[in-house]
This record gives structure tokens, C-alpha cells and sequence, in this order.
């Protein structure tokens, strides 16, 4: 424990008047440097770790507001304001994070972390190895949703908050609430599983395994000593994130956005790209290839195929939801196909045997998986009307 | 709570009952059970509203269609099962009845009762398909496709071979003015059954 973050007073932030109203405005990163090794359920131990974060809004005295944010396979931190008025686009969960918003930094303080082994300062591959002096590269340890979960437990004691108001996340980021149920009970008193399995089907694995060899076989990947070679596995990557674009959207959002439409007038019978569409994925992938760590993907996807809360309980998920003590609020999308609704009617039902609190909403939405992060009306008024009634039980006040 | 088939389910109920609330609207009735009886279970309900209206309560709520029955609930998952205003929506009432009292062993039922003598002349004398406060829609958009009286549930019921544990009639807003029994299929504005799959 070497360091205690300062809290910014809302009275210090800075909202140029450029920047939306309904925005937490500028907000800065914090990194917590974590001395206590953590034990990780692959047997190896992190000796030492940084954690890098944001909070957005006020916590206050009894520290009863606090909500923490988990984030998915390519996400981190950064979940909502800017963080210079140069920046394009707002943190990535902005459409539900601000002042007003479903979840409102008038009434909560939003913790949002970048998990172990990611890419965007918290530790991960691209860090220091202390006992080797170079990049842990593909040595860092494997990290699962556990471990994660366990480290952002630490990260709640750093900033004094015993009990989350809310855990809250999608996709991957809703396995790690549903972790939080479970590892600390006393620690949640709500918890909102958004778009997510409780674990991955064999189609699920079966679309990482491509992602993962795409990398793996990129004749950069040098085993994942990239870094050591002046190099990077773009290629790899590129692919790798083209797949998972693909299972990100519906077929019918790709139909009405690219349809068969054609960057030239007509077919020039090549290999080049023709279509609107392959000009989108490349884009996508290109982009994130420049920007993604490839050893933090592999380590992303293993993470979401270990993730089986129920295989220590026989394959009995109502079982092995015993310890869950908070009431769950899950939401599923339409035409979401890659963690379709019946996956979450499956958790959902595991819940109700189980005797637990459980509400579930499938929000009609043509945007499949992608829903989760965009605003649509109905999908803000369930989140929001859920976290009303969270403020209003801890008796956080503002708008009922 | 103000509509009269609410005020009383709200009696008939158990201290500490595990309820299902079958097409719960927004809510209400689970609240105040939960209130006042100290019930816990869910609601089930597909409208958006509603869904929403429960969300803020803090009720428990499962977006679910009622026509795709109760598979995700097993035998004997409640004490009690409640299903107000919504019998005569569904596309098969009597498999519903059933599914209903395979998930618990007693359940409350309240519809409109078609037979009621303001329904009856109004179809009588007027020549149209009645609209009432209780049967609110015009013929062609009404969700109310399977339109029943109290006898047609008491002879459902008895064909079932199920026990009508209590009966009761609500007339509009007359909260707590119940008519006699007496002529229940006539005077009875809406109907309101306490149905066991137990025999005496």
C-alpha cells in the first residue's frame, strides 16, 4: 500500500463549454500500485501490479455510492468523459455514464479499472518483468475472470469502499459481476449482467480459436517476443479482430449498413476491396491491430473460455450460484447472436431456481452484441429505472 | 391499491408466500404484498412499461410470454400463483390453468365475466360486442380473444377436476361493496377465483 489516490472535488472538474452537458467532462487516469502478490488461479503469482483507473462523480461520506464498472475483451478504463479536448470520441460506456444518465454521477461514484493484463497501463504483457528486466511478453501469467475479480477487490480496499452500490458490466465485463456475486457477497448489494453467458459455448471457443491462431500464426508473432523484434503482429490481429467484428453485429445490421454496395461503380474482378463492407472490417481491423496489444487479446479470449462458474458444482449453475446474496438485474439483446438472449434466460433461470432476486429484460435492438454499448430509449429507461431504485434503497437522493 | 380484485387477492394471500405473478403489470400488487404479507417471487410480464414500472419498485420482474408457458419454473417452485386480467388474453387458458398449478399448488384467478348484466345488454339490446370498463377495447383490437363467464371457469374447473377454494365477484370501483353470491354470473363484474389442484 504506497499510495492513496486523490479525489478530485467535483468543484475542480473542467467542462469547457465544447464538451457535452451530460458529460463527466475531463477526466484524468490514476494508477494504484499493488506490493501484495496476488495468487492467480493458474498457480503462478503477480508479485507486485499496477492498476490504472477512472472515477467519475462524488463518493461520499459513507461511502455507499461507489459503482464499479467491469470492462470486455478489447475495453478498459477509459468508460466515459474525455480526456483532452482534443480527443474524438468520449470514454466507451459515455452513452450510460454521466450527470442524468442511467448511471448518474450526480448520485454514484463510478469506479472504472483496466483489468490485469490489458494494454492500457494497467500490468499486462507489454509491462516490465521485474525478475527479467524486459517486457513479460507471452510469459505473463494466464489471468482468468477470478483473478480479476480478486484484484479489483484490492483496488475497492485502496479506495476505501467496502460495499459496490452496483457491479456492472457487459459482456465479458457481466461474467466478472457475476464473479463478484459470488467470490465477495458482502461486497455488491446489486448486481447488472449485461449481453453475457454464464461461459462460453463450443461456437464461442471455437470463433477465439480462430482469432487466436490468426495471431499465433502471424510470422511476427516471433512466439510473442514482437516487441523484442521491432515488429508487431499486425496481420494477425487484424484478422483476429475482423472475426469478432463479424459476431459483434446482427446480420441484419450489416445488411442495412453495407448491404452489397460497392465502393466502385461496378466489380473490377480482383482481390482488392470492392465491397463496402470489406472496407469497413478492414478499417476495424487495421485500426485496432495499430492500437491492441496482441498478447492481451490471446490472454482476453482464454479468459472468456475458462470463465464456467458452474464446473466446480457438477455443472449445476443454480449450485453454484448459492453464495449470491444481491438482487440481479439481467438484460439481453434481440438479435445479439454471439451471447444470444437464451444464454441469459439460462443464468436467469439458474437464478430463479436458486431462489435469488433476479428481474430480466431482452431489449429489441437490430445492433446484436454491439447493443450493449450503444443508447437505445428502452435499454436506457430498464438501467435507468434499475438504478433509481438502487439509489433510492441506500438513500443516495436525487430523482426518484 | 384501488381495483377491487386487488383488494381482496390481497387478503387471501399468506403471510411469507413465494408468489409467481402472472402478467403483473407494473407491479403494484407485488409491492404491496411484499409490503404488507412480507411475500417474495417474481412477476411476469411482457410490456414495456410495466417492465420498466417494476424495475423502479424494486420488483422482482422476468420479461416472459405467458402463450410459451412455465417451462423455466419447476413443480412446486411457489406457494401460490396469481393471474389477474389476463385469463382471457391468452391463447390457451385452460393449459395455462394447468401450468399453473403444476408450479404451485393453489392459484388466484380474476377475468372479465362476460355474462355480467351490463355486458348482457348491451349485446342484447344495443347489438354490439360490449365495451365496459372492464372490457375496454372495440371488438377488432381487443387482446381479449377467449372471453369467458363464471360458470364456463367452474365448469372448466370441475372437468379439471380442481377444487374452487373461494370465489368472489368485484363490481367496478366498489372497493369493498361485494354483491352477494348469489347470482355471481349475472351481478359479477369481474370474477375472481382461489383455484386448488388438491380435491377436498
Amino acid at each position: 500500500m504506497t499510495q492513496t489516490p486523490t479525489q478530485r472535488p467535483d468543484a475542480d472538474r473542467v467542462i469547457p463549454d465544447e464538451l457535452p452537458g451530460d458529460s463527466v467532462g475531463l477526466v484524468t487516469p490514476q494508477t494504484a500500485h499493488f506490493d501484495d502478490p496476488l495468487a492467480l488461479a493458474c498457480g503462478k503469482t503477480l508479485p507486485a501490479y499496477d492498476l490504472v483507473y477512472e472515477t467519475y462523480g462524488t463518493l461520499n461520506a459513507e461511502r455507499s455510492n461507489a459503482v464499479l464498472i467491469c470492462h470486455a475483451l478489447s475495453g478498459h478504463h477509459h468508460a466515459a468523459g474525455f480526456h483532452s479536448l482534443d480527443e474524438r470520441k468520449p470514454g466507451w460506456w459515455d452513452a450510460h455514464i454521466g450527470p442524468g444518465k442511467s448511471i448518474d454521477t450526480d448520485r454514484f461514484f463510478v469506479v472504472s479499472l483496466n483489468n490485469l493484463g490489458g494494454c492500457h497501463g494497467s500490468t499486462g504483457p507489454i509491462s516490465l518483468n521485474p525478475d527479467t528486466g524486459r517486457q513479460w511478453g507471452p510469459d505473463f501469467p494466464m489471468v482468468t475472470v477470478a483473478d480479476w475479480v480478486h484484484s479489483q477487490a484490492r483496488l475497492a480496499d485502496r479506495l476505501g469502499i467496502e460495499r459496490f452500490a452496483a457491479v456492472i458490466g457487459g459482456s465479458l465485463g457481466g461474467m466478472q459481476v457475476l464473479q463478484w456475486a459470488l467470490a465477495y457477497p458482502q461486497r455488491i448489494a446489486n448486481a447488472v449482467v449485461i449481453a453475457a453467458t454464464p461461459k462460453l459455448s463450443a461456437q464461442n471457443i471455437a470463433f477465439n480459436e480462430v482469432a487466436r491462431q490468426a495471431i499465433r500464426s502471424d510470422p511476427d508473432f516471433h512466439a510473442g517476443w514482437y516487441y523484442e523484434h521491432d515488429t508487431l503482429p499486425r496481420r494477425g490481429l487484424k484478422l483476429a479482430r475482423m472475426v469478432g467484428h463479424i459476431t459483434y453485429l446482427s446480420a441484419d445490421a450489416m445488411g442495412t449498413k453495407f448491404g452489397r454496395d460497392l465502393r466502385a461503380d461496378d466489380f473490377n474482378f480482383g482481390y482488392d476491396v470492392e465491397f463496402q463492407v470489406e472496407s469497413y472490417l478492414r478499417y476495424q481491423g487495421d485500426t485496432f491491430s495499430n492500437s491492441f496489444d496482441a498478447n492481451t487479446y490471446l490472454l482476453m479470449t482464454k479468459a472468456l473460455d475458462y470463465f464456467d462458474p458452474a464446473a466446480t458444482h457438477g455443472g449445476d449453475l443454480a449450485r453454484a450460484l448459492a453464495p449470491a446474496d444481491c438482487p440481479f438485474l439481467v438484460v439481453s439483446f434481440s438479435t445479439d447472436w454471439r451471447f444470444p438472449p437464451s444464454r441469459s434466460k439460462e443464468l436467469v433461470n439458474a437464478l430463479v431456481h436458486a431462489d435469488k432476486a433476479v428481474s430480466f429484460v431482452n431489449i429489441d435492438s437490430p445492433h446484436g452484441h454491439d447493443a450493449f454499448l450503444m443508447p437505445q430509449p428502452r435499454y436506457q429507461a430498464v438501467f435507468a429505472g434499475f438504478m433509481s431504485r438502487v439509489a433510492r434503497d441506500l438513500n443516495l437522493g436525487g430523482p426518484s | 391499491m384501488k381495483r377491487a380484485d386487488l383488494t381482496l387477492i390481497h387478503d387471501w394471500v399468506p403471510e411469507g408466500a413465494r408468489i409467481l405473478d402472472l402478467a403483473c403489470g407494473d407491479g403494484t400488487l407485488l409491492a404491496a404484498l411484499a409490503c404488507d404479507k412480507h411475500v417474495s417471487g417474481y412477476g411476469l410480464e411482457i410490456d414495456p412499461e410495466g417492465i420498466t414500472a417494476c424495475l423502479q419498485k424494486g420488483v422482482n420482474v422476468i420479461e416472459q410470454n405467458l402463450d410459451e408457458g412455465l417451462a423455466n419454473f419447476e413443480d412446486d417452485a411457489c406457494d401460490l400463483v396469481i393471474m389477474t386480467q389476463a385469463l382471457q388474453a391468452l391463447r390457451r387458458p385452460d393449459l395455462m390453468l394447468d401450468e399453473m398449478l403444476r408450479v404451485a399448488g393453489e392459484c388466484i384467478i380474476t377475468f372479465p365475466n362476460f355474462a355480467y348484466w351490463r355486458h348482457r345488454a348491451y349485446l342484447g339490446f344495443k347489438g354490439f360486442m360490449p365495451v365496459s370498463k372492464s372490457l375496454p377495447h372495440a371488438w377488432y383490437d381487443t387482446p381479449n380473444i377467449h372471453l369467458s363467464t363464471f360458470n364456463d371457469f367452474e365448469q372448466l374447473c370441475r372437468d379439471k377436476g380442481l377444487t374452487i377454494v373461494d370465489r368472489a365477484v368485484g363490481i367496478g370501483d366498489h372497493e369493498g361493496h361485494w354483491t352477494s353470491r348469489w347470482w355471481p354470473n349475472l351481478f359479477g363484474e369481474i370474477a375472481i377465483f382461489r383455484v386448488s389442484r388438491h380435491r377436498d
